[in-house]
């Protein structure tokens, strides 16, 4: 009996009406742990009850104290029929688990019903005495922390980074399951976020055991998944890197939160318990499959490679960063982007306690994303990610990472294999250098000089899912960049469509790559950070979308210009056709390097003498890598597909120049990245506003060509972007950071839904769901008094919609006016891992939470924009609620990962999960003298003066 | 290809006041976008009007699922759902409970019933208010009136206290309630010159003078501020020696004449003017029993006294000298007894006069 979870509730507010004849509620709650039942006295007659019950008490094993929620159900009573539900409360117990966490989540949370939404509030006190177990063989992992941001926490020091920690979960989904057909929407919904709350609970659980076994006490970059493959069941699945983190001690000088590259801490080789933490990987989740993949390897295996010195990398552990940010000097060198992708077709999991097919299918990408960054003469993949995309029964995988070398003393000793790691180059450049042999190259690249230190290798461009490492040097400004493709495709049912997909994929890839290298040459970058493609399957359609973040790195060549060339140039007309093209790029390439305040020292020369020199000569075209019906893997991240020259005979080809020259310029004072960072930005305001705007758009007419979707499917992103602009032109000069678009293409049962509308014979939808932070830019103050009066203009416009410490004072001073207790906690959400020029000084917990809203009255709720919108404010009042109730007052690292949207307007229908997460903390404002968080000061090598303009 | 849906949330929520403004005339989408267009918003953006009615349509959306909250001020400050800074809850308040003051002469002294509800088409109509707003400033009315109606304590603090108004708009609305309490008629043609803010301070002064609360003493019964205190409306009866006893009227005359004679132009129709002023004025106050005649309180004012000082021309400060000599003399004459009485009535009858008095 390890723990004692204590509950006491409080009382209630803003009550829902449940008797019409008096307009009152006979309130009472339920307090439910496990199979464990309490009831507070009923409250009659009062819409705002005050119970103020007992300490309910329920004795528990810390196995089911991290696997269920605590559930509270708040009721009206009803002397002669059956009770009314009013609404739930669904609160995760976990961040009381860890001694570094909260210590009492009390506070206000919103009663919450599946049906009907937010009715009224309910103030609940929650604490868990813990007792110490020492039980070798214990199921559980309590205080082991979790962090979805993928850097080491703002005040924590990574004394050891242990690597990749996996786990995976599956159970058939409630809303399949025969009972369903009887039982009610909000009983169905109901057990469906239960399921997934315990899931996501065990899932950590498990987890956390690994993390524990092998010797660390923390995850980071935890990312957890679900894949509703609908017939098929349920998958709970999350990766994360697992850690040692040393808390730094609050007082002491914070503001180097990471440990300095001079002096790094002491990474020590963590023994044996590597041995168990193989073994634990094949014991728990890869369970029995021999003669599929690899057989897994003995304890012995990894015990042999710590000793003996020639390591292969054959390690059954994979050496995966989920990690974007580092430590300075952790990264030696990147190789480029690795990503690999698997067609599968899904079947029943018929027994949920051995989940190994999935298993064994992230296994198997899981290998070709290693043998892939070993080709790239890397140890190691950082920024590693996973995701998958389903219609009906076929479900597509991804993962995709950045191959790197990392620095030996800030590794176990087992992965630093292929280490060159040269102490010369600078931090600035080293980065850039090529880990792979210069003689045997694994594909054709251009490599020249680094331009920063002339002492190494680079190559022309560099293609990597990480963030900007700190320490950089940048040439201007960044901004985002995407890559968008519409493929159709024919119907088709299983084995047929999975080879059809399959045969699609590579062809897709090729493009998003040609099209992302253009537009970076157009922007006259060598550079893509953050890199995040993803492919999402309709029943007649593949949709792809790449974003990144373009950035022109010192180090590497300047880019040379886009030429464009016709194949027959016998015709006048056609050549000056060509000649207007042309000029119109280069005028493009000209207005950015402006835009961008892109101008390379040096090197220029060498550009003007020959903007297209011969050897970078290359056709559009050429073969694709191979792939199998069930496999296709592509390595795009590498110069080697650099379309300097564009061939307009090909239809592609006068497509790419289409989507290159329509790309709307930026308004003035925008600027977007998808990287927690802007490149080339230094001086953040304090201000940030999150938001989340989702879209679905019909298509009208089903006979498509390619061109034709393209087209709209750039307009659509686009007027989405100018959207966002147009909504937040108030708070200019401002930077969207973490520009986070997700695709989908809504499956058949909805569009069949929409058949019977006549107009439209057979529509398909797109959905948008992004999150996005605004932080906003201060302007420096300019030199002469116009300037001087623009920015304070500026700065008083970015303290009305940044109002924090306004907030604050004047919350207070308006208590007193106010007969009604004390203010709401203002709570911050943003998908940074920072919140700029402020210090975390706590960490709370992990916030993972996962609703469904459900409505039969779709059109009085205001239609499916009325019904999704509050939902959405619902949720984000959920998030802000428990991260108030846990002492906190920023959500840092939030997102959201899943949005799923079906609706039936003939049965004035709609239903709608969310699923988000982030991190709760504790944060406090440094002083404003402190102009610029400490992380982005030290990025300021060579850029000087790239701030201040516009 | 048509969007099918479109929704844009934000952690803490953006308004545009523009926006908040047009939605509270009553703007449908349609109409909201095209003023906007019109105000020119577009320029310098480079978007386009659907970007616009995107834009509006969420932003009515927000202030439609905020309207809930809305009709209890105090909710919003403690509420979940939305995360709004403090001084924006207090803009969003203060404006979506301010009104037209066109409508509100309109509906001034009605009762807020159902059956006038039903007239606010015609309303309207005549005011160039669109329905909804009127509709919504007819529901502010009687939602205030609704919730003080059942609260002790004085009324502006009340409705301060739970609509979370500023201290003028809490007035404004406390006259309201007071105007559709007593049923005031405001809507003769005579009456038509008088503001709302005329009215607004008359009541003010009622409220402050002639109710039960205005003695300061707060524990009795309800609705102390929104009646007229009937022990005193009583006692304004015993005035009418003033008019009745012959002597009275003589020497209270040549009490004021005496006192005005060479200070005004209008001497000589003050002289002639007294009795029939005089009259007007105490006969107001003895009526006031009766309920009735409570509800023509201002049309007697105008007629009895200031249509015909109008007529004969007198100033401002003609106005104020006389009234002022007035209710001084009156403590003079020794024979009459009700001098508290007196006082209590002739200081509200005089600043509302002074108020009323223009063209």
């Amino acid at each position: 009996m390890p723990g004692k979870l204590k509950a006491k509730i409080v009382a209630g507010r803003h009550l829902p009406v449940m008797d019409r004849a008096s307009d009152l509620t006979d309130a009472f709650v339920e307090v439910k742990f496990g199979n464990t039942t309490f009831k507070t006295d009923v409250y009659p007659k009062s819409l705002n009850p005050q119970w103020n019950s007992e300490w309910f008490k329920f004795e528990v094993d810390d196995e089911d104290l991290q696997d269920e929620p605590l559930q509270i159900t708040v009721l009206d009573h009803d002397t002669y029929s059956a009770n009314d539900a009013i609404g739930k409360v669904y609160i995760d117990i976990d961040p009381l688990l860890s001694s570094e966490a909260a210590t009492v989540i009390s506070g206000w949370f919103p009663i919450y019903d599946t049906i009907h939404g937010i009715r009224g509030e309910i103030n609940v006190l929650v604490k868990v005495d813990l007792f110490n177990d020492l039980n070798r063989f214990r199921q559980s992992s309590c205080g082991v922390k979790f962090f979805c941001t993928t850097s080491i926490p703002r005040c924590y020091r990574a004394a050891l980074v242990h690597g990749f920690v996996e786990e995976l979960v599956v159970n058939e989904d409630p809303e399949y399951q025969w009972i369903d057909r009887i039982r009610t929407p909000r009983a169905s919904n109901e057990a469906r976020q239960r399921l997934i709350s315990l899931m996501s609970g065990e899932l950590q659980r498990k987890i956390g055991l690994k993390v524990l076994e092998m010797g660390g006490n923390a995850v980071v970059g935890y990312l957890q998944c679900f894949d509703l493959e609908g017939e098929s069941g349920l998958v709970v699945r999350a990766i994360g890197t697992a850690c040692t983190l040393d808390k730094l001690i609050p007082g002491s000088e914070i503001k180097e939160t990471l440990p300095s590259s001079s002096s790094p801490p002491p990474f020590s080789p963590s023994k044996l318990c590597s041995r168990q933490s193989s073994s634990s990987d094949t014991d728990l989740s890869l369970t029995p499959k021999m003669g599929k993949t690899p057989p897994p390897s003995s304890p012995f295996l990894t015990l042999c490679l710590l000793l003996s010195s020639p390591p292969t990398l054959d390690l059954t552990e994979f050496p995966f960063f989920t990690l974007t940010c580092f430590p300075p000097g952790f990264l030696v060198h990147i190789g480029g982007v690795v990503s690999a992708r698997s067609v599968k077709l899904l079947d029943r999991i018929h027994n949920p306690d051995e989940p190994e097919t999935r298993d064994a299918w992230w296994e198997e990408i899981r290998q070709e994303i290693k043998s892939h960054a070993k080709a790239l003469g890397c140890h190691a993949v950082v920024g590693y990610s996973e995701s998958t995309t389903i219609c009906e029964e076929v479900c597509i995988l991804s993962a995709s990472g950045t191959a790197a070398m990392l620095n030996p003393r800030f590794m176990r000793e087992g992965l630093c294999v292929y280490s060159r790691f040269d102490d010369a180059s600078p931090p600035s450049c080293g980065f850039c250098h090529i880990p792979y042999d210069e003689f045997n190259m694994p594909f054709p690249a251009q490599l020249t000089y680094c331009y920063h230190c002339r002492r190494q290798k680079v190559p022309d461009v560099l293609f990597t899912t990480i963030d900007l490492p700190a320490e950089a040097a940048v040439t201007g400004k960044g901004c985002l960049i995407q890559a968008r493709l519409c493929r159709t495709k024919k119907k088709a049912q299983g084995e047929v469509n999975a080879t059809a997909i399959s045969n699609l994929l590579p062809f897709m890839e090729y493009e998003l790559h040609t099209q992302l290298m253009n537009k970076l040459k157009l922007r006259c970058m060598n550079a893509l950070f953050g890199l995040r493609i993803q492919i999402s399957v309709g029943e007649n359609m593949l949709l792809g979308l790449a974003s990144a973040t373009g950035v022109y790195l010192s180090a590497l060549p300047a880019p040379g210009g886009i030429q464009i060339a016709g194949k027959t140039p016998s015709d006048l007309s056609y050549d000056q056709h060509i000649s207007t093209m042309q000029k119109r790029i280069n005028d493009t390439i000209a207005m950015n390097k402006e835009l961008y305040n892109i101008h390379p020292p040096e090197c220029i020369e060498e550009v003007v003498g020959s903007p297209i020199p011969d050897r970078q000569r290359s056709r559009l075209f050429r073969s694709t890598s191979e792939s199998s019906d069930e496999l296709s893997e592509l390595d795009l991240s590498h110069g080697k597909k650099d379309a300097f020259v564009l061939e307009i005979d090909d239809t592609d080809a006068v497509e790419d120049i289409q989507s290159l020259l329509t790309d709307a310029p930026m308004p003035a004072g925008f600027y977007s990245c998808n990287t927690e960072v802007m490149p080339g930005i230094y001086n953040w305001t304090s201000g940030l506003q999150m938001f989340t705007s989702v879209r679905v758009y019909r298509l009208n007419n089903a006979n498509l060509t390619n061109q034709g979707l393209n087209k709209i499917f750039t307009d659509l992103c686009e007027n989405l972007l100018k959207s966002l602009y147009f909504k937040l032109r108030s708070m200019i000069p401002c930077c969207l950071c973490h520009l986070n678009f997700t695709v989908a293409v809504p499956e058949e049962e909805l569009i069949q839904v929409r058949r019977h509308t006549p107009k439209n014979t057979s529509p398909i939808l797109f959905i948008f769901p992004i999150n996005i932070l605004v932080s906003i830019r201060e302007l420096e103050f300019g030199e002469n008094e116009e300037q001087l009066q623009f920015s304070m203009e500026l700065s008083s416009s970015s303290e009305r919609c940044s109002p924090l410490p306004e907030v604050r004072s004047r919350s207070l001073r308006s208590t007193r006016s106010l007969p009604c207790g004390a203010p709401v906690t203002v709570v911050k959400m943003t998908p940074l891992s920072f919140l700029p020029r402020t210090r975390i000084v706590k960490y709370l917990g992990i916030i993972n939470m996962f609703f469904i809203r459900e409505t039969t009255s779709l059109r009085e709720e205001g239609g499916v924009s009325g019904f999704l919108h509050s939902f959405i404010a619902e949720v984000f009042a959920m998030v802000r609620a428990h991260v108030a109730a846990l002492g906190g007052n920023a959500v840092v690292s939030y997102s959201m990962k899943e949005c799923v949207f079906m609706e039936n307007p003939n049965k004035n229908q709609a239903q709608c999960l969310i699923n988000v997460s982030g991190d709760a903390v504790i944060f406090v404002r440094e002083s404003d003298q402190e102009a610029i968080p400490p992380l982005i000061t030290c990025g300021q090598t060579s850029t000087t003066g790239a701030d201040g303009t516009t | 290809m048509s969007v099918e849906l479109d929704v844009f949330v934000v952690n803490t929520t953006i308004m545009d006041e523009e926006v908040y403004q047009l939605w509270l005339d009553g703007y449908t989408v349609n109409d909201a976008v095209k003023v906007r267009m019109e105000g020119g918003v577009l320029e310098g953006c480079e978007a386009s009007a659907e970007v616009l009615h995107s834009d509006t349509m969420d932003q009515y959306r927000t202030f439609q699922m905020c309207e809930r909250l809305l009709h209890s001020p105090v909710k919003l400050a403690n509420q979940l759902l939305f995360q709004i800074p403090p001084h924006r809850q207090v803009m969003l308040i203060e404006r979506y409970y301010a009104f037209d003051s066109v409508f509100v002469r309109e509906v001034l002294g009605k009762k807020l019933s159902k059956g006038t509800k039903k007239d606010l088409d015609d309303v309207s109509a005549k005011t160039g208010v669109t329905l909804k707003s009127c509709r919504r400033q007819f529901d502010n009315f009687k939602r205030v009136f609704k919730v003080v109606e059942e609260l002790k304590g004085p009324l502006v603090e009340n409705i301060r206290q739970h609509f979370l108004l500023s201290d003028k708009l809490a007035r404004d609305y406390a006259a309201i309630v007071f105007f559709a309490n007593n049923r005031f008629e405001t809507g003769k043609k005579k009456l038509h010159y008088l503001t709302f803010q005329d009215f607004a301070f008359c009541a003010g002064q009622l409220i402050s003078n002639w109710t039960v609360g205005a003695l300061g003493d707060y524990n009795m019964v309800e609705d102390m501020d929104v009646d007229l205190e009937k022990e005193f409306l009583q006692d304004l009866k015993e005035l009418k020696i003033l008019i009745t006893d012959r002597d009275l009227l003589d020497q209270h005359k040549s009490l004021v004449c005496t006192a005005l004679r060479g200070k005004t132009k209008a001497f000589n129709e003050m002289e002639a003017n007294f009795k029939n002023l005089s009259r007007g004025l105490v006969n107001i106050a003895a009526k006031l029993t009766n309920t009735k005649e409570v509800r023509d309180f201002f049309i007697d004012l105008v007629e009895k006294f200031i249509e015909p000082c109008r007529s004969d021309k007198w100033t401002a400060g003609d106005m104020r000298l006389y009234l002022t000599h007035y209710t001084n003399s009156a403590h003079v004459l020794d024979t009459f007894k009700h001098q508290v009485v007196w006082d209590r009535y002739m200081g509200v009858i005089k600043s509302c006069i002074l108020k009323m008095y223009h063209d």
